[in-house]
């Protein structure tokens, strides 16, 4: 059968210019209007640095987006991840026409509305009710629509009562909803989503992420939606993309796309932690390295919340010690210093029986409970004998475990963030 | 659908540039609620939270037209024949106004509304469109009170005339409106990457005042300084503003040459405000 596509990027590239406009500018674009008279091509299109922010680059030009291609399928919905300045929000804003590429194309079959952002163009003046057409409108639909979706509209932002009240009168949280709820009533066939998920309370945000599926799922409809929330990617995308300096990296399913992601993102300096000079302890081993893997033993930089999460411990034997006798200690540490998580392996009567022959050892967790927020770990190795506990080798922020945010009881409500450990429970 | 020729089924293409002239009628069309709403939005958010409302509407014309009285007729001795001056003054100034909101309205479009045109689009040119659109319901209100003063003055026994030429009354304004949209949307692409523009524009519009027979017939800069009289006579406003004196105070004359260059002008204005604005819509939201 033949794939239909219902949207195809060919070649798209975008080129910023760098720094302020000023008369430079001017003689810049002199030079290209006299370019352009002579028949010849924009002379600054042939520069320009890949997008890394931060380094320093050499022109004044930088590649925002550097020949993207990709089609998506009538029907899926496709996650846009990367890290900040991979180029996502320029994808979206091409993709909505808010600007246009300086080269390539993107073809479409349907139309596209975007919402990059939520209430855009609300006047602070304006009713409720008035907003909702306006705000409908701007959005690309019709007076008629509105009307006939106006009730529907009213009663799933939950602001029935104050609809003919000044929108300036609202909370924030309510213009919030009365502009998502408007959103959510968008028929296009292509839909380009923005993280606007990540507002409101978690009543309104499971509302949301429902209204997306729905939309999504229920009615067929074509979604792009670019996010942060990788847990939102894999609930509700159906393929993934990943972006990195302005190109596409990684093209596949959506779980793929993630796991990707995280393996990517944020390269972590290697640092070696033989040569850390500030830890403590006799020196008999020493941690070389902290790895953190998923459940196929990838390298991961970030973990979602709720998932599982092996750390691998690899040290130097500078002398042979009696292993069964050894204690580990693994903490997870908030900004503070204050402990959220302990793995202690004499607590857990484990004792080490086979690190005579390896070097390494590891730390399973199969879910890892905490809150979105950066960890970092200490790591404590002491061997004991009958008097004392003598460290053998001590550091502290070892490595950082930067936690996603996740859905750790299966709720499809995202979890807050914050430094803290959410355990099993239930309110009855 | 059809699935077969897949090809060449695109219903549109994001492309780096638009067509060289695109004024994309059936999109504006499919757009109509939302220059309606538009429109609205500017009427009654104005003067929201003000005590005197839409009466602002009508003091600003009312205090020019007497301190132009004053000045112009009073003291500098400007003669506006049969017509009372203040009449005179009212009609000038009611007209020029209208052109000077489109201006001033259009002109900063791009960068009044960047935070809109940076998160979701819309056919650009609807924005102009609503301001020369609420300018125009503006204007009716301002003139409303020219023919409130005219009929008072009519009973005052000044002899006042209409002549047929008033029909073609709204074909004047019109013209006046498209010219206020051409330059405006003309600046307000330049606008976005030379905010020179629109320091320049400021000044500009207080002295094209002085050149567009605004507070004098334009007879008289010709009597009087006939060595810059060209100035006034290559304006396209002073003909419309003289023109429109003539239709409704039956003052000084039709000049069909004027009329047919000013015509000739709005269209290509118009037209070259398009071009520019459709070239500048495109990315403009890079360099705002």
């Amino acid at each position: 059968m033949k794939k239909d596509i219902i949207l195809k990027a060919e070649n798209v590239s975008k080129q910023y210019r760098l720094g302020q406009v000023g008369t430079g500018t001017l003689s810049h674009d002199l030079n290209r209007w006299w370019h352009q008279v002579r028949g010849k091509e924009n002379p600054y299109l042939k520069i320009g640095d890949v997008n890394d922010r931060s380094t320093k680059g050499n022109s004044d030009y930088v590649w925002a987006l550097q020949d993207i291609n990709f089609e998506v399928e009538r029907g899926e919905v496709l996650g846009i991840i990367g890290k900040n300045g991979a180029g996502k929000s320029t994808l979206l804003k091409i993709l909505s026409k808010v600007t246009a590429p300086t080269t390539g194309s993107i073809k479409s079959r349907g139309r596209i509305a975007s919402l990059l952002e939520v209430g855009t163009g609300f006047h602070s003046e304006m009713t409720g009710r008035e907003n909702i057409y306006l705000n409908g409108a701007i959005l690309g639909m019709t007076k008629k629509e509105i009307t006939s979706k106006l009730d529907e509209i009213i009663e799933f932002s939950g602001c029935e009562r104050y609809v003919d009240t000044p929108v300036k009168r609202y909370s924030s949280g309510m213009t919030v909803r009365l502009a998502f709820a408007v959103a959510a009533f968008l028929e296009p066939e292509i839909l380009v989503v923005d993280e606007v998920l990540a507002v409101g309370d978690a009543e309104f945000q499971k509302k949301a992420i429902g209204k997306m599926q729905d939309i999504s799922k229920g009615q067929g409809r074509t979604v792009l939606f670019v996010s942060h929330n990788m847990a939102a990617v894999k609930s509700l995308c159906t393929k993934g993309i990943v972006l990195e300096h302005g190109k596409v990296v990684f093209e596949g399913d959506q779980n793929e796309s993630v796991d990707f992601y995280l393996k990517r993102s944020e390269s972590r300096s290697e640092i070696n932690l033989i040569d850390r000079k500030d830890r403590l302890g006799n020196g008999k081993l020493k941690v070389k390295s902290v790895e953190l893997l998923n459940h196929n033993l990838q390298e991961l930089n970030e973990v979602i919340s709720g998932e599982m999460l092996i750390i691998k411990v690899t040290f130097v034997k500078y002398q042979e010690i009696d292993y069964r006798k050894m204690k580990v200690a693994i903490n997870f540490q908030d900004e503070n210093e204050g402990f959220i998580l302990s793995f202690i392996n004499d607590e857990m009567d484990y004792s080490f029986n086979n690190l005579e022959n390896q070097d390494y050892f590891y730390l399973k967790i199969p879910n890892l409970y905490l809150r979105a927020a950066n960890y970092s770990l200490r790591i404590m190795l002491s061997e004991t004998d009958t008097h004392h506990n003598n460290f053998i080798d001590v550091i502290e922020k070892v490595i950082d475990v930067n936690v996603l945010p996740g859905d750790i009881w299966k709720t499809g409500i995202i979890n807050r963030k914050g430094h803290s450990a959410i355990i099993p429970g239930e309110f009855i | 659908m059809n699935h077969n020729n897949v090809s060449n089924d695109w219903l549109f293409e994001i492309t780096p540039k638009n067509k060289f002239f695109s004024l994309n009628l059936k999109e504006v069309w499919q757009y109509r609620d939302l220059l309606f709403l538009f429109v609205k939005r500017d009427v009654i958010t104005v003067y929201k939270q003000t005590v005197l409302g839409p009466l602002w509407y009508l003091i600003q014309p009312l205090f020019t037209a007497i301190t132009f009285t004053i000045i112009f007729n009073n003291v500098a001795g400007i003669n506006t024949g049969t017509v009372p001056p203040f009449l005179f003054n009212l009609a000038g100034i009611t007209i020029w106004n209208y052109f000077t909101a489109c201006l001033n309205g259009t002109s900063d479009t791009f960068k009044a509304n960047a935070n809109i045109f940076g998160k979701v689009y819309f056919p650009r040119i609807i924005t102009p469109l609503s301001v020369v659109i609420s300018n125009l319901i503006k204007f009716g209100i301002q003139f409303l009170i020219f023919v409130v003063f005219y009929i008072f003055y009519y009973f005052q026994g000044v002899n006042l005339t209409l002549n047929f030429s008033l029909l073609f009354f709204p074909v004047l304004i019109a013209v006046m409106g498209i010219l206020g949209l051409g330059l405006g949307m003309l600046i307000s692409s330049m606008v976005t990457k030379y905010r020179d523009f629109s320091n320049l524009l400021g000044f500009g519009i207080q002295l094209l005042m002085y050149l567009s027979a605004v507070m004098y017939p334009m007879e008289l800069i010709k009597d009087k300084l006939p060595k810059l009289g060209w100035l006034v006579e290559y304006n396209p406003l002073a003909y419309v503003i003289e023109t429109s004196r003539y239709m409704l105070l039956n003052i000084g004359e039709i000049s069909v040459l004027g009329l047919s260059y000013t015509f000739l002008f709005t269209v290509a204005i118009f037209f070259t405000g398009v071009l520019i604005f459709n070239k500048t819509e495109k990315s403009f939201i890079d360099t705002v």
